[in-house]
């Protein structure tokens, strides 16, 4: 198509938008609030994954030894150890270190408390391997593993706070893709409508197109651009709001909630849009355009 | 030229109606072909047919070399660029005007800026409308609306002009200027096919006249004597 022809189908495009401006509008408002309610899940969905993995660094699954436990048996379940997939990293933790570990967090400065023990160490059967995991799902099978190994007497694991973060996090993921799903459903009935609107008023234009040798792809691109211009300004309007409305809330909260910041950064703005910004663009240039060629296809039979 | 073979074509809506039945003619090129018959006889199913809008149940339509039969889908737009057609309702687009009714025509053939502004303005002064260019077409009578849709249906450089009962909503006066039109057209070498049920201006044209009755060609006349 020439440079001139294209020009003229985009003005014509830009018209039919124009003409069908309550359909037009519908579309965009639809179109908005689903790349909106996207760019929303998706920050809470990297923030919460931000916020998982630092928790996940302070689980850990902590495995004792038999009183009888042989050293080889011990050094065994340490090669075991290292070769699992799913661990990050592991450390031997004595008997004493363990006692001395005990001692700095339970008696600090009371030091003289500890001494009436003097060399009687009361933690002697609590020599352990202490386990961080890559990833915290995994550490139910982890345990299981462990627990037949022999020499094993017992696995502690925070399995609780691991289950609840994973859980929560792949329920977040859930209700967002299915609103998300939903809403590109909507979104593509709605261009569908607002195409067909458009159709219908230049039936008569189409037809005399068709007549005078128009080729399918010249009648087709004034709509493909209105489905497509509806698209690109429904994800440009809600990646504008988020941008605005994210930066300020990482503020107010950083501000507002000193210890909460602390505990865990939020991803930064960048991070986030330079995700947010092509797959939003795609997403909504992509929704136009397969809502427009399908109600061509249904209505233009060109 | 135009060479229709044993043509018929059948619609099927309940029961089955011939629109046109074993039709077989021949128009050369260069010539000025008036189809005459009454409402219904099958004229504009045979215009239908030769735009390509629709198939023969049977028979064979060769146009320009082309048999229709065997033309893909994506190869009509190229070939109705050289087929002019003008209807009785004119078919403008009535939100644009004159000049641009007419660039339209061209722009769907991706013809390029500098075309359209050298050839629109040459046939609208080529069917008497160059200082109306701007008028759209709701404030022009109907004859001056016929003449736009004439310079639509020329501005490609077809080899063939199809009319469709081009003065049916004309007065005498306008009837006249538009036949004068079209006759001059086909003096410059334009095959014109004229589908009309006015007798009157097909005896005064003295042009070969092809008579259509329930939907089979009756006559072929090379002039109809007044």
């Amino acid at each position: 198509m020439r440079l001139s022809s294209l020009g003229y189908n985009i003005r014509q495009g830009f018209k039919n938008i124009w003409r069908n401006k309550m359909f037009s509008i519908a579309s965009i408002a639809t179109m908005a609030a689903c790349i909106f309610l996207f760019g929303l899940f998706y920050a809470v969905t990297v923030n919460f994954g931000g916020m998982l993995k630092n928790a996940e660094k302070g689980v850990s699954v902590t495995v004792y030894f038999d009183n009888n436990a042989t050293q080889d048996e011990i050094d065994d379940i340490g090669t075991a150890i290292s070769k699992r997939p799913e661990v990050r990293s592991y450390k031997f933790v004595s008997a004493d270190e363990a006692w001395s570990e005990f001692q700095k967090s339970y008696f600090g400065k009371h030091k003289d408390a500890a001494d009436s023990f003097a060399d009687d160490n009361p933690l002697k059967d609590m020599a352990n391997y202490e386990i961080y995991l890559k990833d915290v799902s995994k550490q139910s099978a982890l345990v299981s593993f462990l627990e037949k190994q022999a020499g094993v007497r017992e696995v502690h694991q925070s399995a609780a706070t691991a289950r609840t973060l994973t859980d929560f996090n792949s329920l977040v993921q859930l209700i967002s893709m299915s609103i998300v799903i939903i809403l590109i459903a909507v979104a593509i009935f709605l261009i569908n409508n607002t195409v067909t609107v458009g159709i219908s008023v230049r039936r008569e234009e189409i037809g005399i197109m068709k007549l005078i040798g128009a080729k399918d792809s010249f009648v087709r691109a004034p709509f493909i651009v209105e489905g497509v211009t509806i698209g690109l300004i429904g994800s440009v309007i809600p990646l504008v709001i988020l941008y605005v409305m994210y930066g300020r809330i990482i503020r107010y909260v950083a501000n507002r909630f000193n210890a909460l910041s602390n505990m865990f950064a939020f991803a930064p703005v960048n991070s986030i849009f330079k995700v947010l910004i092509p797959v939003s663009l795609v997403l909504g240039v992509g929704i136009g355009y397969i809502g427009s060629r399908l109600t061509l296809k249904k209505h233009l039979h060109v | 030229m135009i060479e229709l073979s044993h043509v018929s074509k059948t619609y099927e809506a309940g029961v089955k109606a011939h629109a046109l039945k074993d039709v077989s003619l021949r128009i050369e090129s260069g010539e000025f072909v008036f189809i005459v018959g009454d409402s219904g006889a099958g004229k504009s199913t045979l215009i239908k047919l030769l735009l390509k809008e629709l198939t023969p149940t049977e028979g064979s339509i060769v146009v320009a070399g082309r048999d229709l039969n065997k033309m893909r889908h994506r190869e009509i737009p190229e070939y109705r660029r050289k087929i002019g057609c003008v209807f009785q309702d004119y078919r403008l687009l009535k939100d644009r005007n004159v000049y641009e009714n007419v660039a339209f025509a061209m722009r769907v053939t991706d013809a390029s800026k500098k075309q359209i502004k050298r050839r629109v303005p040459q046939m609208l002064s080529r069917v008497g409308l160059a200082s109306k260019y701007r008028s759209l077409p709701g404030h022009l009578s109907g004859g001056e609306q016929q003449r736009v849709a004439i310079a639509r249906a020329l501005v490609n450089h077809p080899k063939i002009l199809l009319a469709d009962e081009p003065t049916g909503n004309l007065d005498g006066h306008n009837t006249w200027e538009i036949m004068k039109l079209l006759n001059e057209i086909n003096q410059d070498g334009t095959t014109v096919v004229v589908v009309t049920h006015d007798m009157e201006i097909v005896r005064a044209m003295n042009k070969r006249v092809i008579t259509i009755y329930k939907g089979a060609v009756v006559s072929d006349e090379e002039e109809l004597s007044s």
